[in-house]
């Protein structure tokens, strides 16, 4: 065993490393490992407080009632009761239909900014509000939207449309409704698709479509036979992150309605805020646990697809 | 039974082609060899249709090709790398030409493994691109390129990114099959030993424009301009002075002077010779010494250093390279003549290093 | 969930410039019609809600247009004060990020390589679990926990949301601050440093964070857009940061004052990934290392 005051000798992988101050070093390789984790303690520590703790208390608090004991009867009353059930129809079909529109439109997007000159301002500006659009979209998005397609006398857009005959809210169009939020979501949406699928598309080599072209393919031909089962596994992969991602927003919604709106996050909402019955707050921790579970099985698909999709794109 | 007529390709100031004349005949291997941005990819990439010259004209077998889309010429093109399409397996990637003419699939496929077996890869049918080596893809890329049985070959630096030692062994498959094929081929490469040992006839272009095109050891031997001499294996250059009757003098011995820059006697000239033109002679009262030996395995390359300053590059076979370093050397000029330059402005002093060092193994 | 996209926007931005193949380029001032198609449809999409918004913004409570509503965030102390209040969140949750995981990715890196999976795995898990379903949590353990410790904890927004922001940004500053520090040669830089005579916390401050400049930066200013924007759990938590408190003023009445409020701060959010995305490319042209 070297002492701490070792001169310079050489480490297990051949190079020089002072003897002194090496934490884990000095007693061979069996501790050198011992001393990463170590150095990986706080993080490690600060992830089980900060997250597991948390998600703990959710989980326990979920499937346990007030007396401690075991218990399914809070994950089958949400599972079961119709405004919950309600809850989750609409968070799925929004989920559903805004990740469609999201994907649908946005690798259009993306596919006409890729085609542009890389590294010019065209992009750096569709790339820049992408980030801002999806991340930060929340509550300016919300207000954005109701200055936009707020009632007749807010809304600037559906004020211009009254003006011109067409009343969207005669129509019974409602920025408050699933649809309405959902219309919302598609504004980040779309960009989150752009930054998702533009690896993508700029991994499609150009040398793919000349080869083609040399072969006898058409434009179409090659989009039929090559780009687009290239694509496909990273577009499905984008398509469950934007599921995901719908699923499991809440600050557009927030910011537009409120809590009174047929989705989980808003009853789970209702059900720890609200006070409304005794064991709200239990009934709420059961909605996030099931949250949680669709969330992982989307992520679980986007996992065994973007493996393809690297070994293709890479 | 191709023909390039004053093709020329501008990109914004830039001239990438300034006006080529090439004629290619039926079953040669053309290889275009230069320096990066010379021009030879924009020559290939006209021909193959992926792009149009801003004057000028292509014609295969007479026909005028210039504005026909790539995928109405009956060209195989084979690429640097990655061009296997990943989501199909070797067999459809090989049969994607035939299924694009709306070949049958059993005859397609057929087909197809009758190619991986001309480039000696039968077992691979099944396996995806990604699971292939370097060399193995390119082999696949041939294979692709030939299946549609093409009227022309073009290569695009197909071995530059594989490792040495696949390099030349699929440099000669690749020029056994076509010479069995008898396809036309146009081949551009920056790397001269394949150039030289691959092609019929070897164009050596520069800054758009083909400074020759000749037999590979015309253009070694008898290179017509200094260029050319350079960049095709090392080579020397020494100050030498003209003589009467075409004869120039250098290193103290007379040789019959070549070249374009003919000039009256006397002129000072410089003299390109290459490094295996000249031999080294133990001499205790020579001209100069040898200040650098390297071996080669086969060879042994000497750096001979003049009395004068000017550094020589010598190269003799391992055989007969008793010289060691440090001795005091006088040379000798093999051969009879040697091609001349005029003596070149400011950028390239006589006395500095020989124009190439390295040679290409 | 989008924190999936965040590390991709900054690889985006920080994407090495592709060599210069040379463009065939017949048509250099005509577009093809299908992206102008697209470019037009996605500016009316996008750009004219955003144009409506300032339109609506500018209308201020006297019935006439000027820029009373944006002047609000100096005149409002409510507002004022929830601003500092995100602001101060956003820098602290930004630096512990950087504390926090910078020490963390290298030394998994250097030490321990095979726990680089475990470390993914534990980074993607905060995406796993829904901000609200977080908040659910953190509420329950406020009612939960001891008097003391929620009062030490919970009392104030920063003590409350600054440590489990750290955790919702950590899949996207992990993966960019981890690809920041794939794209240098750390094993030699280390070393190098190390036989210089560098103790470990210098090697990490002037050695290691310089050659990660961009990567940090990027996560850093991801982490601030997405604290002070935040809503869903301060809301719950009822804390006052700034997007809760504009909500607060948009449903009283007023909307034209978040609206106002809300278009600067998406174009503060704007500008700063618009800068990062140019950081990142006047490193491109340096590519030595530095060391000291």
């Amino acid at each position: 065993m070297n002492g701490p005051a070792a001169p310079l000798r050489r480490g297990t992988r051949g190079r020089f490393t002072p003897g002194r101050g090496t934490p884990g070093r000095t007693r061979g390789r069996g501790v050198r490992v011992g001393g990463a984790w170590i150095g990986l303690a706080p993080f490690t520590v600060y992830v089980l407080i900060f997250l597991g703790l948390p998600l703990y208390v959710v989980i326990h608090g979920a499937l346990t009632t007030d007396a401690g004991s075991l218990t399914w009867q809070n994950i089958s009353t949400t599972l079961s009761q119709s405004q919950y059930l309600d809850a989750f129809k609409g968070s799925l079909l929004l989920s559903l239909w805004t990740a469609a529109l999201g994907a649908f439109f946005g690798t259009w997007l993306a596919a006409a900014v890729v085609a542009g000159k890389p590294g010019g301002l065209l992009r750096r500006i569709v790339s820049s509000a992408s980030g801002v659009l999806a991340y930060f979209g929340g509550v300016p998005l919300a207000f954005a939207f109701i200055a936009t397609l707020g009632r007749p006398g807010t809304g600037v857009f559906t004020g211009i449309l009254k003006s011109i005959g067409i009343d969207l809210y005669a129509h019974g169009f409602n920025i408050s409704s699933l649809f309405g939020v959902g219309l919302a979501y598609v504004y980040f949406q779309v960009p989150l698709m752009v930054i998702l699928i533009t690896p993508a598309l700029e991994g499609l080599r150009p040398q793919w479509r000349e080869a083609a072209q040399n072969l006898g393919a058409s434009r179409w031909e090659y989009m039929r036979h090559v780009a687009i089962p290239v694509l496909t596994p990273a577009f499905v992969g984008a398509l469950l992150v934007l599921f995901g991602n719908a699923f499991s927003a809440y600050a557009t919604a927030l910011a537009l309605v409120g809590s009174t709106i047929d989705l989980v996050p808003a009853k789970i909402n209702v059900e720890l805020n609200g006070n409304v019955i005794v064991n709200a707050d239990r009934l709420g921790l059961a909605l996030g646990v099931e949250m949680i579970v669709v969330v992982a099985f989307v992520m679980i698909g986007y996992w065994l697809v973007q493996s393809r999709a690297r070994r293709w794109l890479q | 039974m191709i023909s390039f007529q004053g093709v020329q390709r501008q990109f914004g100031d830039v001239m990438a082609l300034a006006g080529l004349d090439l004629e290619i005949e039926s079953g040669e291997l053309i290889a275009l060899l230069g320096p990066s941005g010379c021009g030879k990819t924009t020559a290939l990439r006209i021909l193959g249709g992926f792009d149009r010259p801003t004057a000028g004209r292509v014609l295969v077998d007479g026909a005028d090709v210039t504005h026909l889309p790539p995928n109405r010429r009956d060209m195989g093109m084979v690429f640097q790398a990655y061009s296997l399409f990943p989501n199909l397996d070797v067999r459809n990637n090989v049969a994607f030409g035939l299924r694009m003419r709306r070949q049958h699939k059993t005859k397609r496929l057929k087909r197809a493994d009758e190619l991986l077996e001309l480039v000696g890869l039968q077992g691979t049918a099944a396996r995806y691109p990604h699971q292939l080596s370097g060399g193995q893809q390119q082999r696949v890329a041939i294979a692709r390129a030939l299946a549609i049985e093409p009227k022309v070959l073009l290569l695009d630096e197909p071995l530059s990114a594989l490792d040495a030692r696949v390099r030349t062994q699929l440099r000669g498959e690749i020029r056994s099959i076509q010479q069995r094929l008898g396809i036309t081929t146009l081949f551009v490469t920056h790397d001269q030993s394949e150039a030289l040992s691959m092609a019929d006839r070897v164009g050596v272009m520069r800054a758009g424009q083909l400074e020759q095109l000749d037999t590979p050891e015309n253009v070694y031997r008898q290179p017509a301009t200094a260029f050319v001499a350079e960049f095709v294996g090392a080579m020397n250059r020494l100050p030498g002075r003209l003589g009467q009757d075409g004869e120039v003098q250098v290193l103290g011995q007379r040789l019959k002077a070549v070249g374009p820059d003919a000039g009256a006697p006397g002129t000072a000239v410089e003299v390109l010779l290459r490094p295996e033109a000249l031999a080294v002679v133990a001499d205790a009262a020579g001209a100069g010494e040898v200040a650098q030996r390297t071996f080669l395995g086969s060879s042994v390359r000497l750096e001979v250093l003049l009395d004068g300053g000017q550094r020589v590059l010598v190269e003799s076979s391992s055989n007969d390279a008793a010289v060691l370093l440090g001795a005091r050397v006088g040379l000798r000029i093999l051969g009879d003549s040697a091609t001349v330059t005029a003596v070149a402005a400011a950028e390239l002093d006589s006395k500095a290093w020989p124009a190439q060092l390295t040679p290409s193994l | 969930m989008s924190a999936l996209g965040g590390a991709d926007v900054i690889q985006e931005l920080e994407a090495p410039a592709p060599v210069k193949r040379r463009r065939p380029n017949r048509n250099r001032s005509r577009m093809p019609a299908w992206r102008l198609v697209i470019f037009v449809l996605a500016a009316i999409f996008f750009v004219g809600p955003l144009i409506a918004t300032f339109k609506f913004s500018l209308l201020q409570t006297n019935g006439h247009y000027g820029f009373q509503n944006y002047g609000q965030i100096v005149t409002n102390g409510a507002l004022r004060d929830s601003l500092f209040t995100s602001l101060e969140i956003a820098g602290i949750t930004a630096l512990a990020v950087v504390a926090l995981v910078l020490p963390t990715v290298v030394l998994v890196r250097l030490r321990a390589p095979r726990l680089t999976l475990v470390l993914e795995g534990i980074t993607i898990l905060p995406i796993v679990i829904p901000p609200v379903v977080v908040a659910a949590g953190l509420e329950e353990l406020s009612r939960s926990l001891p008097t003391w410790l929620v009062s030490l904890w919970f009392n104030h927004a920063i003590t409350g949301l600054a440590p489990i922001y750290v955790v919702l940004v950590m899949p996207f500053s992990y993966r960019a601050i981890d690809t920041g520090v794939r794209a240098i040669d750390l094993r030699t830089l280390v070393d190098a440093s190390r036989n210089l005579g560098a103790a470990w916390p210098r090697t990490m401050i002037a050695v290691i964070l310089p050659n990660v400049e961009t990567a940090v930066l990027g996560a850093m200013f991801l982490t601030i857009a997405l604290c002070l924007g935040e809503v869903v759990i301060s809301t719950i938590l009822l804390y006052n940061t700034f997007p809760v408190e504009l909500i607060q003023v948009g449903s009283s009445g007023a909307a034209e004052i978040p609206a106002a409020l809300s278009l600067c701060s998406l174009l503060f959010v704007f500008l700063l990934l618009f800068a990062l995305s140019y950081v990142g490319g006047r490193r491109r042209g340096s590519t030595s290392m530095r060391v000291i």
